[in-house]
């Protein structure tokens, strides 16, 4: 006699995984470019330790399709050598891998305490007011995705937003609105990161 | 005696991230040509003798890490550069790996040389993609000019560097999760021991250095360890890079000594030149996120690992980040339990859940919902964290809880009464967005 409580044990419901798979997509495979950069950054490694190249395999394959499908993931454990379990396990770990599509621009606020103590609570607020969608969402038109981060590490620049690769810093809540009216007119011409070739 | 900076003398310059410049006008390379000349154990001494503590939070002695590594093993001993800064108010790495990537070249040379590796990954955090790019950069000129790659300087010892890139994993920091993370597992600690310096990398000996750590090795092996200990306190020595972030004028990264106070790094001319906008101080917190709040009166504690650690706190990765009277406890709290819940690997109980629960407490209290016991259960909550996990993650989630417990109960029970934030700055967003 079990002590749990009476439970309804309905099989359709609990006998199947709840997981999320993602979406299979079209079928998938690098473009010969991509294909050579990965054959060469799995020289890095020792030729048993192809498993090491797995996080810049899934780059590769983010950047070639905008966000990691079904099929670019089985891929990607064919490249490597281990099963797409394995490979699920590591997209679903780490935050910079997308399982669903994204926007063109992706802003990531940062909202740790030295931004937040300069207000990227309200940068967030006032770029989620422009664009019309909450965090975590995209804009309709595929443009853009607003999401919060944890800190980005530039925290004398604060608040710090990395628009996909590029960095802005110093974004105060005021001209939250203008930066995007901006990005829109002149793309990435109005990021003020600390790149080299800026300063 | 004036103290003149090593690591970041250059760094405001044009082009001072480029090869020529560094070996014109910064003495490149000349450290590993010196320590080719030596034997690797004579450069482990001298690593030792001068003191160097690992800058990337712990504070541990790195001649003894290289020393640990098992030199008998027949399988290759590794490097591995902690890049992955991620620390919240950190990012001094930052800024050597774009303006002075070749020191930690240099650096990472000069390390494989003293342990007997032949590779070293630099694990940069995926955030830093621009950073990353002027190191590749700087690395493929290292090759062409002959100080990476077969038979450096003509000596037959053979070192590569290569880059690895993260994917957006605090924990990652951690040196065994960071191994993990390398070898293309989720960013999980290990248990320990074994210690990476016998089965790290691939199993294989191991050393994970901080970039400032590595930094520092050139100009040690170039001034002789009595020049890098006579710079600062009694095991204390080297120039030591400060992170200023918060609410002062001049935020930035600072090299100083570490005789320097930390009133001086707050308030001095040279360095963050005091409060902005003429608000009281109310409280720092010294070592990146992870360490206790100190107050004004514990500010002319030198800012040393010793000397915080006196005071009450932990320098960690010297990550000062400066509150105002305007910030209030429970949201700092709240704020940062916020990053623990979401970075916390998920491995330990302990962390995976009571992050979450001490968040769900704290939002509690900020929105004025909480109740008076919601403050023990935070301590008992907190408290059944700290100690409890495979890392330090677990005490570094618990100790902004604890810490303003301790020093600003006043705040939360004020919260609680009054039913509602007692300090609603205007820099906060009025209805918070709230996680995910």
């Amino acid at each position: 006699m079990s002590f749990h409580p009476q439970m309804d044990y309905a099989p359709a419901r609990f006998h199947r995984s709840e997981r999320k798979l993602a979406d299979d997509g079209a079928p998938f495979v690098y473009t010969p470019d991509n294909q050579a950069k990965f054959d060469e950054n799995v020289q890095h490694y020792p030729p048993e330790q192809r498993k090491s190249a797995i996080l810049y395999a899934l780059y590769l394959a983010q950047g070639q399709l905008g966000y990691l499908t079904g099929n670019a993931m089985r891929f990607v454990a064919q490249q490597i050598g281990c099963s797409t379990a394995d490979v699920e396990d590591v997209v679903s770990y780490y935050t910079m891998f997308y399982t669903k599509p994204v926007g063109k621009r992706v802003l990531n606020v940062c909202r740790t305490l030295s931004c937040a103590l300069l207000g990227a609570e309200r940068v967030t607020e006032e770029l989620s007011k422009k664009l019309g969608i909450a965090p975590g969402q995209t804009t309709p038109d595929g443009e853009f995705t607003l999401i919060e981060v944890e800190c980005l590490g530039a925290c004398d620049r604060a608040p710090v937003v990395m628009v996909n690769d590029d960095w802005h810093e110093r974004l105060a809540p005021e001209q939250a609105g203008k930066f995007i009216d901006d990005l829109r007119a002149r793309g990435p011409a109005v990021f003020t990161g600390c790149h080299l070739k800026k300063e | 005696m004036a103290f003149e900076p090593v690591l970041t003398s250059f760094v405001r310059e044009p082009n001072a991230h480029t090869l020529d410049f560094y070996l014109q006008r910064a003495r490149g390379y000349e450290g590993l040509r010196k320590a080719l000349t030596m034997q690797p154990n004579d450069l482990i001494e001298q690593v030792k003798a001068s003191g160097l503590r690992g800058r990337g939070g712990a504070g541990f002695p790195t001649g003894l890490k290289w020393q640990f590594v098992d030199k008998k093993s027949p399988n290759p001993k590794y490097i591995c550069c902690n890049a992955d800064e991620s620390e919240p108010g950190t990012f001094k790495d930052h800024v050597l790996m774009e303006r002075n990537p070749h020191l930690l070249i240099e650096g990472c040379a000069i390390s494989c040389y003293a342990i007997g590796a032949k590779v070293a990954y630099i694990y940069i955090r995926g955030e830093f993609y621009h950073v990353q790019q002027v190191l590749e950069a700087e690395i493929a000129k290292a090759y062409q000019a002959g100080f990476l790659g077969r038979n450096i300087l003509g000596t037959g010892f053979d070192c590569d560097v290569f880059v690895h890139r993260g994917a957006g994993a605090y924990e990652a920091g951690e040196e065994t999760a960071l191994i993990e993370s390398l070898e293309g597992k989720r960013a999980q600690p290990r248990i320990k021991p074994p210690f990476p310096a016998v089965a790290g990398l691939y199993n294989c000996p191991t050393a994970v250095n901080n970039v400032e750590t590595l930094c520092n090795v050139p100009p040690i092996v170039l001034n002789g360890p009595e020049w890098f200990a006579g710079m600062g306190p009694d095991k204390n020595g080297g120039p030591k890079l400060y992170c200023i972030s918060g609410q002062v004028k001049r935020p930035g990264v600072y090299e100083a000594s570490m005789h320097t106070t930390l009133r001086e790094l707050i308030y001095g001319e040279e360095f963050a030149q005091g409060m902005a906008g003429g608000k009281k101080f109310k409280a720092i917190i010294p070592g990146g996120s992870s360490v206790p709040l100190l107050l004004d009166e514990q500010l002319d504690a030198p800012a040393s690992f010793d000397g915080v650690q006196k005071a009450g706190s932990l320098l960690g990765s010297a990550g000062l980040i400066v509150l105002d009277e305007t910030v209030c406890m429970v949201w700092l709290a709240m704020n940062l339990l916020h990053f623990y819940r979401h970075e916390s690997c998920g491995k330990c109980t302990p962390c995976r859940e009571g992050g979450n629960w001490l968040y769900q407490l704290l939002q509690r209290v900020e929105a004025g919902e909480g109740r008076m016991k919601d403050i023990d259960l935070l301590f008992g909550v907190a408290n059944n964290i700290m100690g409890k996990t495979l890392c330090a993650f677990g005490d570094a989630a618990a100790t902004p809880v604890l810490t303003t417990l301790k020093l600003f109960r006043h705040e939360f029970e004020a919260h609680v009464k009054e039913g509602r934030c007692t300090l609603p700055s205007e820099w906060r967003s009025k209805h918070p967005v709230m996680a995910h």
